[in-house]
């Protein structure tokens, strides 16, 4: 390839013309829109003003006062809240897995390695649908418990549209993400280091503890970042399995450009969540893992 | 490394297969259900195909799967030529730091922004542009843009990572050879490419058939893809009919990862 960087550069033009016109406008526009007035039909209008920004604290009563309303915030805390929790659980579900599977045979990783890849590539909406044929009162679950005897005939558990329910869609929606990164530091990690470290009398707490998670943290992070993003702006999940009324980020802001018609709050409430994984990302990418990403 | 006497770890295996069941239990059930002769979902009533042939006959649905099938092709298509014009201009670090490291910004960005956020941006730019494109005579121009800028990130990702496996010397040797740039692609990089590009052009297709959010926020009336038809149907009231889909849906996922399997065993 002696050829001259810029005879090569024209082949980015096309990636660069389509990225800039339809990713980095809009997210630019939503910025903008953040500071202008809604219109009662839905868009913007002018003045400027920073009245979106402060509806995320501050909610107008009757006689035009602001008053603190706390009801964004809450949804904020839901989102952080399950967010982190699903990301956590993941890791202590799928660290075991990715291990047990990097420790098996050749032949018998991939066999497990397929078995993780089809749940990650089939379709999120039918996976949380899945979750209402179990959950809702008339399902598995319920009528299991009918049939064993434990619940009455008109008894029912509410399982659906409750934290529980969002938070095992959440789980179950985003586990193989976590898995396949963790998976594939394992797979490429040099176990003699493993053995050396027996060698040198650690048992295989100190081993996993002091070896094999360090060697592993990239892995972990890219993992724990593609189960944290997806999950701090769900849709599916708490639109799904959380109800009409159960709100979280992702469909906060869907609401308030639909329904609510108020895409300032909109555009705002998004440049908050962007924020929030901003920040979060700065967290735990402290010690590298983004370059495992891409 | 005949034997690892360290790398065993009680509650390993036990957890493994139990994440196992945990992902498999929920579709099992899905596809068991779609053979219900009754219409209720969860209460067994015999075995029978009726929700299939239902399905089959569901014009609506059935026009839901040629906007999806046209749209994941395209959306494919110019992703996946995309990503491998970028992954060969990137190749050897030769266009500078700066314009090297802003191209990698931008391929990480879309999987660093909330998908929500995506959809809404874009479905305030498309309106504010009130661009409309046709695609013969359906409304999927929007779509197809939305679906080709968010697939090249994923097409990219195996392109450029069998592109680091190329020697720049083969390049080298096809220019000294007095191939063209045009020929040395053609015949040197293409196909040594081609395992990349398979698996990038599929992780491209099944990212644009799965797609939601983004599609039910930039569709306009009639450019409804599957997921976005499956998900106003499961508002109406669930029926077997919708597991019946879902089990198609569910193959062709379990046929595209057998197959991304097999092409890569090959290249092994």
């Amino acid at each position: 390839m002696s050829s001259p960087a810029g005879k090569r550069a024209w082949l980015l033009s096309p990636f660069m013309f389509l990225m800039g016109v339809f990713f980095m406008l809009p997210l630019v526009l939503i910025v903008g829109y953040s500071f202008m007035t809604p219109q009662e039909t839905g868009g913007v209008m002018m003045p400027l003003t920073f009245e979106a920004y402060t509806k995320i604290f501050y909610e107008t009563d009757f006689d035009g006062k602001k008053v603190f309303d706390p009801s964004f915030l809450l949804v904020c805390w839901r989102s952080v809240k399950l967010a982190a929790l699903c990301t956590f659980l993941c890791l202590l579900a799928g660290f075991p897995m990715a291990y047990y599977m990097a420790t098996r045979p050749p032949a018998q990783r991939n066999f497990w390695m397929m078995l993780v890849t089809i749940p990650f590539w089939t379709n999120l909406l039918i996976r949380t649908y899945a979750w209402i044929l179990i959950l809702r009162d008339g399902g598995l679950i319920n009528n299991g418990l009918r049939g064993l005897g434990v619940l009455a005939e008109d008894q029912s558990i509410s399982l659906l549209y409750t934290d529980f329910s969002v938070g095992l869609g959440l789980l179950y929606s985003y586990l193989p993400f976590m898995v396949l990164p963790i998976y594939s530091n394992l797979e490429r990690m040099d176990w003699k280091l493993v053995e050396a470290s027996a060698d040198l009398y650690a048992n295989r707490w100190q081993t996993l503890r002091r070896v094999t998670i360090p060697l592993c943290m990239p892995g972990i992070i890219a993992g724990s970042i593609l189960v944290f993003i997806p999950c701090i702006g769900s849709y599916l999940a708490p639109q799904m399995l959380g109800g009409a009324t159960y709100m979280m980020l992702g469909t906060k802001i869907e609401s308030l450009f639909g329904a609510a018609k108020d895409w300032p709050f909109g555009s705002a409430a998004s440049v908050a969540l962007m924020a929030t994984v901003m920040i979060g990302l700065m967290i735990m990418s402290r010690r590298g893992g983004l370059k495992e990403l891409v | 490394m005949a034997t690892k006497p360290n790398d065993y770890i009680p509650g390993v295996a036990s957890t493994a297969w139990a994440c196992l069941a945990f992902l498999y239990i929920p579709l099992l059930i899905v596809i068991f259900f779609s053979f219900n002769a009754g219409s209720r979902i969860t209460v067994w009533e015999g075995f029978s195909l009726d929700w299939y042939h239902r399905a089959a006959e569901n014009e609506q649905l059935v026009k839901a799967c040629i906007n999806s099938l046209i749209i994941g092709v395209l959306a494919t298509i110019f992703s996946t030529i995309i990503a491998l014009m970028t992954a060969v201009a990137m190749h050897g670090n030769k266009l500078g730091a700066r314009t090297q490291s802003s191209t990698y910004f931008m391929m990480t960005l879309p999987l660093l922004i909330p998908e929500i956020v995506i959809a809404i941006a874009s479905m305030a730019f498309f309106s504010i542009i009130g661009l409309n494109w046709f695609i013969g005579d359906l409304p999927l121009g929007n779509v197809l843009i939305a679906h080709t800028v968010f697939c090249i990130p994923f097409a990219y990702s195996p392109i450029r990572a069998r592109m680091e496996t190329l020697q720049p010397s083969l390049f080298e040797a096809a220019a000294d050879l007095y191939a063209t740039p045009w020929q040395a692609f053609r015949h040197v990089t293409l196909p040594l490419m081609m395992p990349g590009i398979t698996s990038g052009a599929m992780l491209a297709f099944i990212t644009s058939i799965d797609d939601f959010i983004i599609t039910q926020m930039v569709a306009p009336p009639g450019g409804a893809t599957l997921p976005v038809y499956i998900y106003s149907m499961i508002r109406r009231g669930i029926t077997p009919e919708i597991n019946a889909i879902s089990t198609v849906l569910l193959i062709l996922s379990i046929v595209m990862v057998a197959l991304s399997y097999a092409i890569n065993q090959r290249k092994a």
